[in-house]
């Protein structure tokens, strides 16, 4: 605990857990600023790292070094950067918790959902859930950590085109305005621009409830359909994102902005990303179960429309009819196009209607 | 959490009032006024960030409201000088604003001044005038006179006046994490956060608190309070500062909480009533007042701030639930919620409390009827809401012992973040809140009231809470073979609530039905005119007072138990 207090002197390193392409990109840009550990699994990529400097073969900043200990990496750095997938978000969180302390500060870039059902419960055996068994990431680390001052990392951030130091720009959302200054001042460069966001859970919905969207945009490229289908995909799309993140708690301002709208242009647009791919191959005539087969890892979509299906159920009076019938397609065998067909059937009435 | 009452008095931790950081600050008065003062205006001047103009129209605006409350709203203990001071401040803003002459550094320091008079003045004005005879004095009436008064009513005969078979703790009962609070107030400062249903609160906590051996808190208490007489001495006895809700202007508030915020400091022991007023409607505060939780927030980062680290620099946060059988002056304050809310049409601004009179005859009623009150002393947190052991050290969730000083640091140090610790007030009223909910003792008056609120609602779904009240009383009857089936369900979900440490019990809640349910429609606002909840010759339940009987209800509110119904 005291030792944060003798090494004020020297700058410390920042903390990157899970080193995946969007966590790679992120340890780069950062290291160019600051020395920079990165927490991984594999004793492989540990040396890797160390040793050649490159992570799977590809080359990263030398400022970055690599290890297996949640105690070093703690231990050595202020603010830490989770960048883990989010069905290991919840394990690693816990495997970390015994080392933070409350001078920690967590920005994390994971775009998913928990769920904190009660003991012994699936999501299989409730059909109807509340608000309070949905958890963000944010409310994971509050959960299960000591830490309060967390952030989260959100926008059209493709690792891809980051490595390759396009410009581009993401969202820093905490109710600390010291997260979102600290978050800036480690990452903003002349090509890539930071902007904040008080509304720490709109801009991670934002983040969640796009990968819905991204499977739509995906089966309207598989069935064939062109730009003006896309185009009203992302707009009604955009409704359904700012009608069920508000009844999740986000403000409706945060939809709108670079995490919200801006991210889900850049999603639907992303033909290489495991959601757009799910939807595309639903509509080639694939079930589920074929796709499922097929993948390396589920795409986040699919597990964000359950969730939010089983919390619509809870709801009772509201209606997402983009994720509903996502929904019928994945689970219950209706047809793409008869969802289609519903859709274009489905009374909207009036353009703009949440501001 | 412990159900045993705590019968005995304790001995006092610190034996000698020249220790009481109460005592030491009444002697010190003077130059802690001052500091109060300067430190305010150091806190106006920065949030005005030194800027002339913005100082001007804060301290015009301050004029403004002052001159509009001395002609519209002004008290008995106003002092008598009000109208010459603030037209003194008046003459003087003329002048600086006149005068070409002066530089524009010369205004400045003009401005300065006043502002310096203002909030000198208003410092002088919150600060308690605590004297320990007086002190002594009241404490002696309170648990004499109760005493006796218990006594004579429930002991026949003459002898009675001199029997001690009743104390004032069969009536009172004190429950929950007393040695803990007893520990901590001995080592670092307690920071003790009440509900508030009854202007009587202030007096039961100042006499709760010398039971337990504690020295005397301060704490802020409405100025009204002090417009009547007998309130005026017990509250300047139990170390009250005054505060004036009258004045909302911006020197005035940032003055009051700095003056909690230095007192804590001071290691002297503070009450707040975190809800703000007593609670309108009955229900427990769930919206709490951020301004004076959050100087007990400021006072811990600034103990820290000059190096005091260790337990002595410490502030702790007590919840402590209140509960009664009824509540003097539920009427007036359901009818003042009603308005608020928007739907009545009407409301009477009478006070059960505004004469010293009809207290004395609530006191005699109160004391001479069976109508007991408990007070749950809620585990101690630190600042952050993580709960402290009986030497202080803070816990997580996880059992580890975690370091307060963390949550104000960065890159190493201590730092100064308002907007952090605005975020850090509103984690903190959250947590308090919780506390609340988790130490109220449910009692058979809640259980009756609550249950047949439920019943009659169910059985008009259509209606809305104002149309519901509005149902002529004599309409509304219930079946009691009904309403104690019903009984039964509500308490057999509390029962699981308390075995998941949610809600608390009085023990009287451990009895046969037919037994608990007449305990519980004796002791529902017992003493009023109109009674919530009665039986009727044909056994069924009824009520005299629909709005009563929503208050009395509204105790269980936020336990989700209405969805029984």
């Amino acid at each position: 605990m005291d030792m944060s207090s003798k090494n004020s002197s020297k700058p410390k390193a920042i903390g990157v857990v899970g080193m995946g392409s969007f966590g790679t990109a992120i340890a780069n840009i950062l290291a160019e600023k600051n020395q920079v550990i990165a927490f991984v699994r594999r004793t492989d990529l540990v040396d890797e790292i160390n040793q050649q400097h490159t992570v799977d073969g590809q080359t990263i900043h030398a400022n970055i070094r690599a290890t297996q200990d949640p105690a070093h990496i703690c231990e050595n750095c202020d603010v830490l950067f989770f960048m883990v997938a989010s069905s290991g978000f919840q394990a690693v969180i816990r495997s970390f918790a015994p080392y933070l302390y409350p001078y920690h500060m967590i920005i994390h870039g994971t775009k998913g959902l928990c769920l904190s059902l009660p003991e012994g419960k699936s999501l299989e055996q409730l059909p109807k859930i509340k608000r309070e068994n949905i958890l963000t990431m944010s409310e994971v680390i509050l959960k299960e950590t000591v830490v309060v001052r967390v952030g989260c990392l959100a926008g059209p951030n493709l690792a891809r085109e980051l490595m390759l130091g396009h410009p581009a720009a993401t969202v820093i959302a905490s109710p600390y305005n010291e997260v979102i200054l600290e978050g800036q001042r480690l990452l903003r460069s002349e090509k890539f621009q930071v902007y904040g966001n008080s509304d720490i859970i709109g801009v991670e919905l934002s983040g969640v409830l796009k990968n819905i969207i991204a499977i739509a945009a995906g089966a309207l490229a598989g069935m064939g359909l062109g730009e003006n289908a896309k185009g009203l995909l992302v707009s009604r799309g955009m409704v359904e994102m700012a009608y069920l993140g508000n009844a999740l708690g986000g403000s409706i301002k945060s939809f709108i902005g670079l995490a919200g709208i801006g991210d889900l242009v850049t999603t639907c647009n992303s033909t290489l990303s495991r959601n757009y791919t799910v939807g595309y191959r639903l509509a080639q005539g694939e079930s589920l179960t074929e796709i499922e087969q097929t993948m390396q890892e589920t795409a986040e979509g699919i597990n964000t429309i359950k969730v939010m299906k089983a919390f619509l159920e809870g709801k009772g009076n509201m209606r997402a009819p983009i994720t509903e019938n996502l929904y019928k397609v994945l689970f219950e065998d209706l047809k793409i196009e008869e969802a289609l067909q519903y859709l274009m059937k489905y009374p909207f009435s009036v353009d703009v209607d949440f501001l | 959490m412990e159900t045993e009452y705590i019968k005995h008095k304790y001995e006092p931790i610190l034996p000698l009032k020249d220790e009481w950081p109460v005592v030491r600050l009444s002697k010190n008065r003077k130059d802690f006024v001052k500091k109060v003062a300067e430190s305010s205006k150091k806190a106006i001047l920065e949030i005005t960030n030194g800027q002339v103009d913005l100082l001007k129209e804060e301290l015009e605006t301050t004029l403004y409201r002052e001159k509009q409350r001395i002609k519209q709203n002004p008290w008995d203990v106003d002092p008598e000088d009000d109208y010459d001071f603030w037209n003194d401040v008046k003459s003087a803003l003329v002048q600086i604003s006149a005068d070409t002459t002066l530089s524009k550094a010369e205004k400045k320091e003009q401005y300065i001044s006043i502002l310096d008079k203002i909030t000198n003045r208003y410092a002088e004005e919150i600060a308690s005038n605590f004297v320990h005879s007086h002190y002594k004095l009241t404490r002696r009436i309170v648990t004499f006179g109760f005493g006796r008064l218990l006594n004579a009513a429930r002991v026949k005969g003459f002898k009675s006046l001199f029997s001690n078979q009743y104390s004032l703790q069969d009536k009172i009962q004190i429950v929950g994490a007393t040695d803990e609070i007893r520990e901590l107030a001995s080592k670092g400062t307690i920071v003790m956060v009440p509900t508030h249903f009854s202007n009587l609160d202030s007096i039961l906590i100042g006499w709760i608190i010398s039971v337990l051996g504690l020295p005397p808190f301060i704490y802020g208490a409405g100025l009204n309070l002090f417009n009547i007489q007998i309130f005026a001495y017990f509250m300047n006895a139990l170390g009250a500062y005054k505060v004036d809700r009258r004045k909302k202007n911006l020197l005035y508030l940032e003055t009051l909480k700095t003056y909690s915020s230095e007192a804590i400091q001071y290691g002297a022991h503070s009450l707040f009533f975190p809800g703000g007023t007593r609670s309108r409607s009955g229900m427990i505060e769930s919206k709490l007042k951020m301004g004076l939780l959050s100087t007990a927030i400021e006072a811990q980062r600034m103990n820290y701030q000059k190096g005091l680290t260790d337990v002595g620099g410490k502030v702790f946060i007590v919840p402590v639930t209140i509960n009664y059988h009824f509540v003097l002056e539920a009427p007036s304050l359901i009818q003042e919620y009603l308005t608020i809310t928007g739907q009545e049409r009407y409301y009477r601004e009478t006070d059960e409390f505004s004469t010293s009179y009809k207290i004395s005859k609530f006191l005699v009623k109160f004391f001479t009827k069976g109508s007991d009150i408990s007070v749950s002393i809620g585990k101690a947190m630190d600042i952050m809401g993580n709960y402290v052991d009986n030497e202080g050290n803070s816990y997580d969730k996880n059992g580890r012992i975690i370091n307060t000083q963390d949550y104000f640091t960065y890159n190493g140090k201590v730092n100064v973040d308002q907007q952090r610790e605005e975020e850090y007030t509103k984690r903190l009223a959250d947590r308090i809140v919780e506390e609340f909910h988790k130490n109220n003792r449910v009692f058979s008056s809640h259980l009756v009231a609550f249950t047949a609120f439920q019943m009659i609602k169910a059985e008009n779904r259509k209606l809305d809470l104002f149309n519901l009240l509005r149902l002529p009383e004599e309409e509304i009857e219930l079946d009691y073979e009904l309403f104690k089936q019903r009984c039964e369900e509500v308490l057999k979900k509390i029962l699981e609530l308390k075995s998941e440490g949610k809600v608390n019990t009085a023990p009287h809640l451990m009895q046969e039905m037919d037994a608990l349910i007449a305990h519980g429609l004796d002791n529902v606002g017992m003493y009023h005119a109109k009674r919530p909840l009665i039986r009727n010759q044909a056994g069924n339940i009824v009520t005299q007072d629909m709005n009563l009987l929503y208050f009395y209800h509204n105790r269980l509110h936020g336990y989700e138990l209405e969805k029984l119904f």
